[in-house]
């Protein structure tokens, strides 16, 4: 692990003020900054823990706990949410058990909540797996979830 | 001597050096401006705002932190206006809402005519002024505590709420903390924080508990001293 | 390898290359794959025609261009066919072979591809007579569809580089920045502040390096423009830099962007690799001596960091906890240097007035805000999408002229503009001329230019509550007022919204409100309160019906409604049986249906999808 992450930090010629795209790259690697990678970080930039763990905890984009295989991430920007984004967060927190932010106990599922991805005309957007699914309702969700394996109502006729 | 510049503060005259902020010269000038996040010995932080003052340059008024603000020439200060209050009122209450019951902020409360929070209370002790973490980090020079998170759920911890790897037990965090919520307890040559044990060590002369012996080897080391030296006699004994 | 541009002359010869390489008669055809419309698929379109173009070996008798952001997101995916301009929206796999048959080839036009004004009904064959363009202005953003943003080469032909040859070869620096001062051009990312001004204290500014930083950190919820520019058109963004720089007098500049947003990254990381190739950056830039380089900074999702001081501290490789700022950051910004930031769009318009000339800049607009100015039209708008705009046009043109009015009929209750530190802004001043101060007075705000329009479903509490809740989760938590006040004020606009608030409650939000921003350390607390603060002031009946009715007007907030379903329109499809989560909506196929109030969780499944609107809300 320490190889992989010496081999970030020199991407960015061990430049300090490259930090926060550094963790990036760390948690790219390993779908998550474990404790381990974040030492390593220490150690090689000659960082305390403290500074490192502050980082890791304050910016959103980051996980110190391994990430579900199935990453659902709803946009609940301002255009998202005038068309209904949070019914469709209690409906996917509902399906998923899991609350936005939270992963699964199986690690099958990561769902959370992102500020606004720029996309507002296809609003309300559910990215699942890096697809962007437009114009999201929520029998539209529920679908989406049957299929990834969940068990939820839809307005399918053939149940 | 540095250069001065001419100031009033609520209608008084001082002076004070160039770079110095409203807070050193009020405080110079005997002139209360409350504060809780301020200290002197830290850099400027400017996060409780407390000591919000009106500031008028000019015609224009605003409102400034007198922990952070400079000085300047002219510069006109008024620690006690409206709009101020309105902002440590509003500070008080919220402090309130996390720490109900301290000294500090309950004398805070009474100097301002507060008479309680009617915000929704949920303790938590503290209110995040952040001096321990800077203490440890600009005083101390170790850097074992930190904040996670952020916003509302911003607190102050060690990384990952274990054992912090670089403290070194000297209490600094604990000693600093306007709102005593860092737990230290010594005992039988024992001392705890940041729910780890410290063991201390004696004085060669006398037996009595000195410090930490982490503390002590910090010391050593920034000092170019051996442990044994620095436990040869103690304060008490000297 | 491209030989270094050594001079400006080689630059022009390079530009007259770059424009001959492409025949302007030959068809063209230019998919937006802006973000948005690759979410609508694009990519497959774009293949596809390939795909085609291959198996009829026309790879020489037409153009395909992957171009960025058109502005029109409502209709993606879409294309423009030169050289007739023809504009084709909700493009289909299935359509592809006909465009190329009909269109590309035959120079037919496809009917069922075109737009259908929705007023008069008639088709738009052209891009411009779109009503949606029509009354654009788009100086910055309409560069997008002419270029491929991955390719150098496009933009030199469309004169690209220009500016930056014209100010380093025959402007001084302070003259560059005189010119910039003159046209007036206000920073887009916030504040308005400007520009110019902004370059002259920097560049008067004691300290060494300097830095000249683009803010692409664009965190206000439902703007995008500063996304777009970067995805279509980074070179221009990066033109606007180098010139900055040269005026400033920097050799050291950043682009702090958002890491969600992955094809901005992606496009100007390649720009700057191209720019450097063809000594457009780096040292010795055309030849003429400066020297000036670009890195990249990813953000780590902190809409907090849009701030000056908490984006140095993050660049810094800290937590994005803003600073007191009564030191300039043009004295000390990042790393304590003098410190220039502006955003994209503003880096965006700076080639525009060095080509042209402030005086020309400076006829666009009002009398105090110049140009142009992108705002994202989005929320309950039928057509959704970026549009640029003069300074000085109505919001009620913006939203019913371009933006086509409010969808299904219904009526428009608000715009809210300026992101969570703006405001709504109702019906009754629809009327003002848009520019930086007219919205301020509003009460509102200009800020990077997201324009949310919402109708009479959306509720106005509801919307107050949503803005605290995002700035809840993105104050930094470093002073008071904004960590724990918003919150507290959270909590009291959730109390309304249950039905549980007082009258005294309002007076208690006004007061916290102003306290809030005189007490706060950054700008985003300073201006958390402004949606409560607006929408008190211009929906205090909205807030009174919640408290004294206990009833939602908008039918929104979960407690004070009840869904149930009329019997008279109810067909029994059994639809709302099936979708709901509690079984509350049962009834036999084909007899009417009913909700039970106890066990329902107000989720909403069943209104939604009915399709004879049998469920109601009240």
């Amino acid at each position: 692990m320490k190889e992989k992450v010496t081999e970030i930090i020199q991407k960015y010629n061990s430049d300090k003020g490259f930090l926060v795209p550094i963790l990036q790259d760390v948690q790219k690697e390993f779908n998550y900054l474990p404790r381990e990678a974040l030492n390593a970080v220490g150690t090689i930039l000659n960082l305390p823990l403290s500074r490192i763990y502050e980082l890791a905890t304050f910016y959103k984009a980051f996980s110190l706990r391994p990430r579900g295989r199935h990453q659902l991430s709803l946009c609940v920007g301002t255009a998202c949410h005038v068309r209904g984004a949070t019914l469709l967060q209690e409906s996917i927190e509902r399906g998923l058990n899991i609350k936005a932010g939270e992963t699964s106990d199986d690690l099958e599922f990561t769902f959370e909540t992102v500020n606004c991805l720029g996309a507002c005309a296809l609003g309300p957007i559910l990215v699942v797996d890096e697809e962007y699914q437009g114009q999201v309702t929520l029998s539209k969700t529920n679908k989406i979830l049957k299929k990834l394996g969940k068990k939820v109502a839809t307005d399918d006729q053939e149940d | 001597m540095s250069e001065m510049v001419t100031l009033k503060i609520d209608g008084r005259q001082i002076q004070a050096p160039v770079g110095s902020t409203v807070i050193e010269a009020a405080r110079d000038a005997n002139i209360y401006i409350p504060n809780l996040c301020s200290n002197p010995e830290l850099e400027p932080y400017g996060a409780c705002r407390m000591c919000m003052v009106e500031i008028r340059h000019g015609k224009r008024t605003r409102l400034v932190a007198a922990c952070i603000y400079e000085v300047s020439e002219g510069l006109e200060v008024k620690t006690d206006t409206e709009r101020v209050n309105n902002v440590r009122r509003l500070v008080i209450e919220l402090m309130l809402s996390r720490n109900p019951k301290h000294p500090t902020l309950l004398e805070l409360a009474r100097r301002h005519g507060v008479e309680g929070t009617r915000f929704e209370v949920d303790v938590r002790g503290c209110i995040l002024c952040g001096q321990c973490v800077r203490t440890c980090r600009e005083v101390v020079g170790v850097s074992a505590i930190g904040f996670e998170g952020r916003g509302t759920t911003r607190r102050v911890a060690t990384p990952f709420n274990e054992s912090p790897a670089e403290c070194i037990a000297c209490g600094s965090c604990a000693y600093i903390c306007p709102v005593d919520v860092i737990p230290l307890k010594e005992k039988d040559g024992v001392r705890t924080i940041w729910k780890t044990d410290f063991p201390m060590l004696k004085c060669q002369s006398c037996g009595r508990t000195i410090a930490p012996q982490r503390q002590l080897e910090h010391f050593a080391k920034i000092t170019d001293q051996s442990l044994d030296d620095l436990t040869k006699s103690c304060v008490h004994c000297r | 390898m491209i030989k270094k541009i050594k001079s400006p002359a080689d630059l022009e010869k390079l530009q007259e290359v770059a424009k001959r390489r492409i025949d302007p008669e030959k068809p063209c055809i230019a998919f937006c794959t802006g973000t948005g419309c690759l979410a609508y698929g694009t990519q497959k379109l774009v293949d596809l025609f390939k795909q085609e173009i291959e198996k009829r070996h026309l790879g020489d008798s037409l153009y395909v261009r992957n171009t960025g952001c058109h502005g029109f997101c409502e209709r993606g995916p879409m294309a423009v066919i030169y050289p007739q301009k023809i504009f084709y929206q909700h493009i289909k796999p299935e359509d592809v072979s006909e465009i190329i048959e009909k269109t590309v080839l035959a120079g037919d036009v496809i009917d069922r591809l075109l737009y259908e004004d929705p007023v008069t009904k008639t088709k738009i064959v052209k891009e411009d007579d779109v009503p949606f363009y029509k009354k654009q202005m788009r100086l910055v953003f309409g560069m997008n569809g002419l270029i491929e943003p991955t390719s150098i080469d496009d933009y030199l032909a469309i004169g690209g580089y220009s500016a930056l040859a014209k100010a380093l070869s025959r402007m001084k620096p302070q003259q560059v920045v005189d010119e910039v001062i003159a046209a007036n051009l206000r920073g887009r990312g916030g504040g308005g502040f400007p520009a110019g001004w902004k370059w002259d204290a920097t560049r008067k500014a004691q300290g060494d390096p300097k830095y000249v930083i683009c803010n692409a950190d664009e965190g206000d919820p439902g703007a995008y423009m500063d996304r777009s520019l970067l995805e279509g058109n980074p070179h221009c963004v990066l033109e606007g830099m180098v010139i900055g720089a040269y005026a400033i007098g920097s050799s050291h500049g950043y682009i702090y962007v958002r890491n969600e947003y992955p094809l901005a990254v992606k496009n100007i990381t390649l720009a700057i690799e191209k720019a450097r190739e063809f000594g457009l950056l780096g040292e010795n830039i055309l030849g003429t001596g400066f020297s000036f380089d670009v890195l990249i900074n990813r953000g780590g999702g902190a809409f907090v960091c849009g701030e000056s001081s908490a984006l140095f501290a993050s660049i810094e490789g800290r937590s994005g906890e803003p600073r007191a700022k009564y030191v300039h950051a043009t004295d000390r910004g990042l790393y304590n240097k003098p410190t220039n930031l502006n955003n994209v769009e503003t880096w965006a318009n700076v080639p525009l007035i060095i080509n042209n000339g402030a005086a020309w800049y400076a006829g666009i607009g009002t009398a105090k805000s110049k140009g142009t100015k992108i705002f994202s039209l989005v929320g309950k708008i039928n057509n959704t999408g970026l549009v640029e705009v003069p300074m000085g046009i109505t919001l009620r043109e913006i939203i019913y002229e371009i933006g086509g009015g409010i969808p299904k009929g219904r009526k428009f209750k608000a715009v809210q503009t300026g992101g969570p530190s703006g405001g709504c802004i109702p019906e009754e001043h629809l009327d003002i001329p848009v520019d930086f101060d007219a919205l301020t007075e509003l009460g509102s705000m200009m800020g990077s230019g997201g324009m949310i329009v919402m109708d009479e479903r959306n509720c106005m509490v509801d919307v107050a509550k949503y803005f605290l809740s995002f700035l809840e989760g993105e104050s930094c938590g470093k002073c008071t007022p904004c960590r724990e006040g918003v919150l507290q004020m959270r909590k009291i606009l959730d109390r309304i919204c249950e039905g549980n608030g007082t009258l005294a409650d309002i007076d208690t939000l006004e007061w916290m409100g102003q306290a809030i921003a005189d007490g706060s350390l950054c700008a985003l607390g300073g201006s958390a309160p402004n949606p409560v603060l607006t929408t008190i002031r211009y929906f205090r009946d909205e807030y009174e019906a919640h408290i004294k009715e206990k009833r939602c007007p908008a039918g929104v907030c979960k407690a004070l409604i009840t869904y149930s379903i009329d019997p008279e329109t109810c067909t029994g499809c059994h639809v709302c049986a099936r979708i709901c989560p509690t079984q509350a909506a049962t009834g036999e196929k084909k007899a009417v249906h009913t909700i039970n109030q106890e066990t329902c969780i107000k989720c909403g499944a069943c209104y939604e999808s009915c399709k004879f609107d049998a469920v109601t809300v009240a």
